[in-house]
């Protein structure tokens, strides 16, 4: 197994226009761990998984991939990394226009000189680890929400990527089939040794799959807390963290104390 | 609804009474206590809800108008008489601190402003040079065989833009030639040379109006579905997924649908040439008392191929500026409700303001070369 990290995140800022929305952020993502990118809604988790697949540019700072500056680096050392890395959207981010099959052979085509023939029987098989057999020809409109997001982690995982990176990918999916997402994405780590990284506030599933977590402070913009979810719960770095992971209060929107009965009297 | 002030001491008591409901106006703070008769100085707001019935909003709204009053004038509002979930509602409302601050940006200078604006003009203009730039790119990689062209989106577009948008160039070009030859039957018939309209009718549909009404309904008709498109796919991050596979979006998704309307520009063109010319021999007909044999006659007379190719090339270029400045705004959509709307009016207005100055740009060029 290579030394280096994952990914290295190093004294990343992250901006809109000019405002700073999270700074002084850096981690590792180590091989083959599950790490959670954690915080309330509008925190900036998905801000960074932007810039984790370079869809933004930090306003300073660098991110490593594999030991390489993945904002530096050339288009074809950059177009070599992302061929190593698959991503789940949201809302899945099929491509409306092909079907199932179409959306997870795409990148197969892209990236191979594969045969039709073995990249279609690529593609059946991506599709039933997922569950979704004989759903070849269907187009994403056709399919549930559940679906949408199973047939797009069929497609993130087309390319066998190293590193797979999951933006809220319970959202919108009932409890049930959001336990089986967290179950297939804990598969995937145990089976192909990926590196899983998942932005999530939900949780359940983050103590379910995470082996370490960062958590994001809106107020702070900055992470105030890193390690094992269970460590953190047990040991809060931060009242906020504390209040998050235990669910007291919304730590989202930190409620701040009643200012009404702290006001003093002038008198 | 009712509010009656009384001051016991330093103490202000607000005696609210009666229903308040959002129906009813409801009364200021400020002034009701203003209006109070002169007394010892305050120092404390207090209320009684014994006869309080139904309320809400509009209570709310006064208790938090007479909330800031105090704080304003250093007074204490007293909650004790106020029913609990009243209370409760009240501390919710103030829990969160307004971040006014962060919004405050100074007012800049008339000079700073344009400033501004010119330099976010500039950047859009080398966004756009740099897109179609993109393009460019992508159309010498499809030339020398490194990308594949999506089939079936070309034939797509193709499809849209051949039998599905036929009827539409049909009609406005039959019109467009019909007013041409009105035009001509009234003031060329004054010289007596109403003989003429079928040149005018000819030279005016091949040279101008033929391409340019075509491409101001295919700017309006498919760069708006263009934007569109790619727009709700941005917003959808479809546009996001090519670009973290290291797939282009521009070879995938503007390619077929600029190369589908490049391709179908010089036919629609030949046709609404054709369609208009059909309309002015119906006027010239009906109205000038002229054969369909003289009008085809003094039509072709004066009328030459280099008429009919310059506004067949003016076509194919329009067709180029529609594909790109509709694909450009769709790949430029921004990510709030309203974004696509807005992506599909500018590549309209984008389109059809290109047009123009394309045509006049390239009959200028022509007058200059003698076509």
């Amino acid at each position: 197994m290579r030394e280096t990290a994952a990914i290295e995140v190093r004294e990343l800022t992250m901006a809109y226009g000019g405002r700073i929305v999270m700074q002084d952020l850096s981690f590792q993502v180590r091989r083959g761990e599950i790490f959670v990118i954690m915080g309330g809604s509008g925190g900036g988790k998905s801000t960074l998984l932007k810039h984790l697949i370079g869809l933004k540019k930090p306003a300073g700072g660098a991110i490593l991939f594999d030991g390489e500056d993945f904002g530096e680096a050339g288009e074809a050392a950059r177009k070599g990394m992302l061929r190593r890395m698959g991503v789940l959207y949201q809302n899945g981010a099929l491509w409306s226009g092909l079907t199932l099959a179409e959306n997870v052979a795409l990148p197969i085509e892209e990236y191979t000189e594969l045969p039709p023939e073995a990249i279609a029987e690529v593609v059946s098989l991506k599709l039933a680890l997922v569950g979704l057999r004989g759903f070849e020809s269907y187009y994403p409109v056709e399919i549930s929400g559940g679906m949408r997001k199973r047939a797009a982690l069929a497609r993130a995982v087309a390319l066998d990527p190293e590193v797979l990176f999951f933006d809220e990918p319970s959202s919108g999916l009932d409890p049930i089939t959001a336990s089986r997402l967290d179950d297939l994405i804990l598969q995937l780590r145990d089976s192909f040794g990926t590196t899983i990284v998942v932005v999530s506030h939900d949780l359940d599933s983050i103590f379910k799959i995470a082996d370490r977590a960062v958590f994001l402070d809106i107020e702070q913009k900055t992470m105030t807390a890193l390690g094992p979810p269970a460590d953190l719960r047990e040991n809060p770095p931060s009242e906020e963290v504390h209040r998050f992971l235990t669910r007291s209060g919304d730590a989202a929107d930190r409620s701040v104390p009643d200012r009404t009965r702290e006001r003093t009297p002038a008198s | 609804m009712r509010a009656e002030i009384r001051q016991d001491d330093h103490t202000l008591i607000a005696g609210l009474a009666g229903d308040w409901e959002l129906e009813n106006p409801t009364p200021r703070f400020d002034r009701l206590v203003e209006a109070r008769a002169p007394g010892q100085p305050l120092r404390a707001v207090a209320f009684e809800t014994a006869e309080l019935g139904r309320w809400d909003s509009s209570l709310l709204t006064f208790l938090l108008q007479g909330m800031n009053y105090c704080e304003a004038h250093g007074l204490e509002f007293r909650e004790e008489g106020l029913p609990e979930n009243i209370a409760h509602l009240l501390a919710l409302a103030r829990a969160v601190p307004e971040k006014a601050a962060e919004r405050q940006e100074p007012a800049a200078s008339l000079l700073a402003r344009l400033g501004t604006k010119g330099l976010s003009s500039f950047d859009a203009f080398l966004v756009s040079v740099a897109f179609v730039g993109e393009v460019a790119a992508s159309l010498t990689r499809l030339l020398l065989r490194r990308v594949r062209l999506r089939w079936r989106d070309f034939w797509v577009v193709v499809q849209s833009n051949g039998s599905g948008a036929l009827p539409i160039v049909t009609l406005i070009s039959f019109l467009v030639g019909l007013i041409i030859a009105f035009l001509g039957a009234v003031v060329l018939r004054r010289f007596g040379a109403g003989y003429y309209v079928s040149y005018l009718v000819g030279y005016g549909m091949l040279r101008e109006m033929g391409a340019l009404m075509t491409g101001i309904i295919m700017s309006g008709r498919t760069g708006a579905a263009f934007a569109a498109e790619l727009g709700s796919m941005k917003i959808t991050e479809e546009i996001d997924a090519y670009e973290t596979l290291g797939l282009s979006a521009v070879d995938h998704l503007v390619l077929p649908r600029v190369l589908g309307l490049f391709v179908m520009m010089p036919l629609l063109t030949i046709y609404a040439m054709f369609v208009g010319i059909i309309g002015g021999l119906l006027v010239s007909v009906t109205l000038l008392d002229l054969t369909a044999t003289q009008f085809i006659g003094g039509l072709l007379t004066p009328v030459t191929l280099a008429d009919g190719l310059l506004g067949v090339f003016k076509g194919t270029v329009f067709g180029l500026i529609i594909g790109i400045a509709g694909c450009m705004r769709g790949m430029q959509t921004g990510s709030d409700a309203g974004a696509v709307g807005r992506s599909a009016t500018s590549a309209v207005v984008t389109g059809i303001t290109l047009i123009i100055v394309a045509n006049a740009i390239v009959d200028w060029l022509s007058a200059l070369v003698g076509v």
